[in-house]
């Protein structure tokens, strides 16, 4: 089966400080992959480079078509999302417009039709329709964000740190729904460092240390992995000999 | 004073205010929307007013080429960008939109101009000249520009300007020009005397006020701006084309120019060079506004105008002294009220 999303041999750098060192990811259709690891490792990064809004050099190939040439906007039409790290929502407009911008470049009716999805998937937006993004609390402009990717129909919804900064219960629901979009036929790539959660629901994960990847295979063979724990906590650094 | 001056220089005051606030909008639109401070909106107010009086008098408007070599231009640089992608239907859409349209109005102008058209189609015209002319010059100028600092396209908007000017005194003359009433006729109210093309001036304004909000507020596209100018990144990554956004605010902020130029010209002589002390005047509206409230700008822009005819009948030699000053207690005000901000990274 060939890979919706396969990056290959990518480098990202902020000027001349490498951010990102020869990273090789595959995501297959309706799979979790998720990369664990500690702060600063570059997960953030790679994100934003596959998004289009860092530039990549190496080969990213998404429903078999190369991205070189892409802008944001372009892979977004694509199927590409990603829910970034700050949310980036529309915090002095209304739930309801923050939602119905996501589906910009898809058809009126249809949008309608995904604004109830997401409000059955979500029931706290449903109540909160009419209040201003700024307004929520830290879960639901969480699930905001999340619905205003999902708004655009995403083959591929790349979640970066979901679980930041919220309670444990509402961090339980988000991973609970990210296992319902892959029931629905959507692919994640998520990134955390929380990295047990992510690991429980994910099929396929990358280990990743200061820009590169040191460990990948199944998730729950990571999960098995003793080298795991110090490696997302980031006191490890004899990755390159890890496998 | 008496109660008769006092209320002719409010009416007086309110109307040039009316225009104000309309061009305040459109600076606080492109602001927000591209981080453009547009200077050439005066421009875009001269343009506007002095084709459609050269129209009126049965002249042709040298806007009408402008606007046919700029399209060529946008054109030029659309194909450029997108050299390593083209196909058919871009090529076929930007010739379109860049040099057939152009073109086609390029010829009605010159048909019309030659028998003194009636004033429906010179407005018609002049605004759609002048739309044509913001469009193409957001992507000339400012489209490649878009992901640089505020000074830079500060910069690139005092060259524009510069530009502009000289251009319009190229093809209007330094003489004088003023246009037809849009509507003739006048009725009393008391003291006061309301011209039909006052009346013309508060309709519009308040038609476009109301235009602009519904705009905002209900439409597709009015949302996708108000989501641009509140984050771009996240517009970007909802599939918001910040190029498209620039484009709906420039071609917005062109058409209120030129709109408030043809209300203005039948009042009061314009020159190649009137728009930018009146686009200055929008500009102290949307700086008091803080380059973000409408709303505040629209009540400072009454204000502005209303400042503006009390001290020309006071103290006309410094009119305009008057109004800049203004400023100096705002900006300080504000300075004291918030401290520094950082620039927007995208």
């Amino acid at each position: 089966m060939s890979a919706l999303l396969s990056v290959t041999d990518a480098h990202v750098a902020y000027g001349k400080v490498e951010a990102v060192r020869s990273v090789a990811l595959e995501v297959g259709e309706r799979e979790i992959v998720t990369i664990v690891g500690a702060n600063g490792a570059g997960k953030t990064t790679l994100l934003s480079a596959i998004m289009g809004i860092l530039p990549l050099k190496g080969r990213v190939n998404f429903a078999g078509q190369d991205l070189a040439r892409l802008d944001i906007e372009d892979r977004v039409a694509m199927g590409l999302g990603l829910v970034p790290e700050h949310r980036e929502l529309f915090v002095t407009m209304n739930v309801e417009d923050n939602l119905e911008l996501g589906a910009f470049r898809i058809e009126r009716s249809r949008a309608r039709a995904s604004i109830e999805r997401i409000y059955t998937l979500f029931p706290r937006l449903k109540e909160r329709r009419k209040q201003l993004a700024g307004t929520l609390s830290g879960g639901e402009q969480q699930m905001l964000a999340m619905g205003r990717a999902l708004m655009g129909e995403p083959k591929l919804l790349m979640l970066d740190e979901p679980s930041l900064g919220l309670a444990p219960i509402i961090v339980a629901d988000i991973f609970r729904i990210v296992t319902e979009l892959k029931a629905s036929g959507v692919s994640v790539l998520l990134v955390e460092q929380n990295a047990q959660a992510a690991l429980k629901i994910a099929d396929q994960a990358y280990v990743m240390e200061l820009g590169e990847f040191v460990l990948s295979g199944r998730a729950s063979d990571i999960a098995a992995n003793e080298r795991v724990a110090a490696s997302y906590l980031g006191f490890e650094h004899e990755g390159a000999s890890a496998i | 004073m008496n109660t008769t001056i006092m209320l002719f220089l409010l009416q007086d005051g309110i109307t040039n205010g009316a225009i104000y606030a309309l061009l305040g909008l459109a600076l606080v639109l492109v602001f927000a929307v591209t981080r453009v401070i547009l200077i050439p909106q005066g421009e875009f107010v001269t343009y506007g007013a002095l084709t459609y009086a050269s129209l009126a008098s049965g002249q042709m408007p040298g806007t009408a080429k402008l606007a046919l070599a700029m399209g060529i231009g946008a054109c030029a640089f659309e194909l450029f960008v997108a050299r390593k992608a083209l196909h058919g239907r871009l090529i076929l859409r930007s010739v379109l939109a860049n040099i057939v349209l152009p073109a086609i109005v390029l010829t009605l102008t010159i048909y019309f101009a030659a028998q003194k058209p009636p004033v429906a189609v010179c407005i018609a015209l002049s605004l759609a000249i002048v739309a044509m002319i913001g469009l193409y010059l957001y992507r000339i100028a400012f489209q490649p520009l878009a992901h640089t600092s505020v000074l830079v396209l500060l910069i690139a908007s005092v060259g524009v300007h510069l530009a502009m000017q000289g251009l319009g005194l190229l093809f209007f003359g330094a003489e004088g020009q003023r246009g037809p009433a849009v509507l003739s006729g006048a009725f009393t109210a008391g003291s006061l005397r309301f011209t039909g093309q006052s009346i013309t001036v508060y309709g519009i304004t308040v038609a476009f006020i109301v235009g602009l909000w519904l705009f905002f507020g209900l439409t597709l596209y009015g949302k996708a701006l108000r989501a641009t100018a509140v984050n771009r990144l996240g517009a970007r990554l909802a599939g918001i084309r910040t190029t498209l956004s620039g484009q709906i605010a420039f071609l917005l902020a062109s058409v209120i120019g030129a709109l408030s130029g043809i209300m203005i010209v039948p009042i009061t002589t314009l020159y190649y060079d009137s728009g930018f002390l009146i686009g200055l005047k929008g500009f102290v509206a949307a700086i008091i506004g803080g380059l973000v409230s409408y709303p505040l700008t629209a009540v400072a822009a009454l204000f502005v105008g209303i400042v503006e005819a009390f001290s020309s009948f006071y103290a006309s030699n410094y009119k305009e002294v008057i109004v800049f000053m203004l400023l100096i207690p705002v900006l300080l005000l504000r300075s004291l009220a918030a401290p520094a901000v950082e620039e927007e990274k995208d």
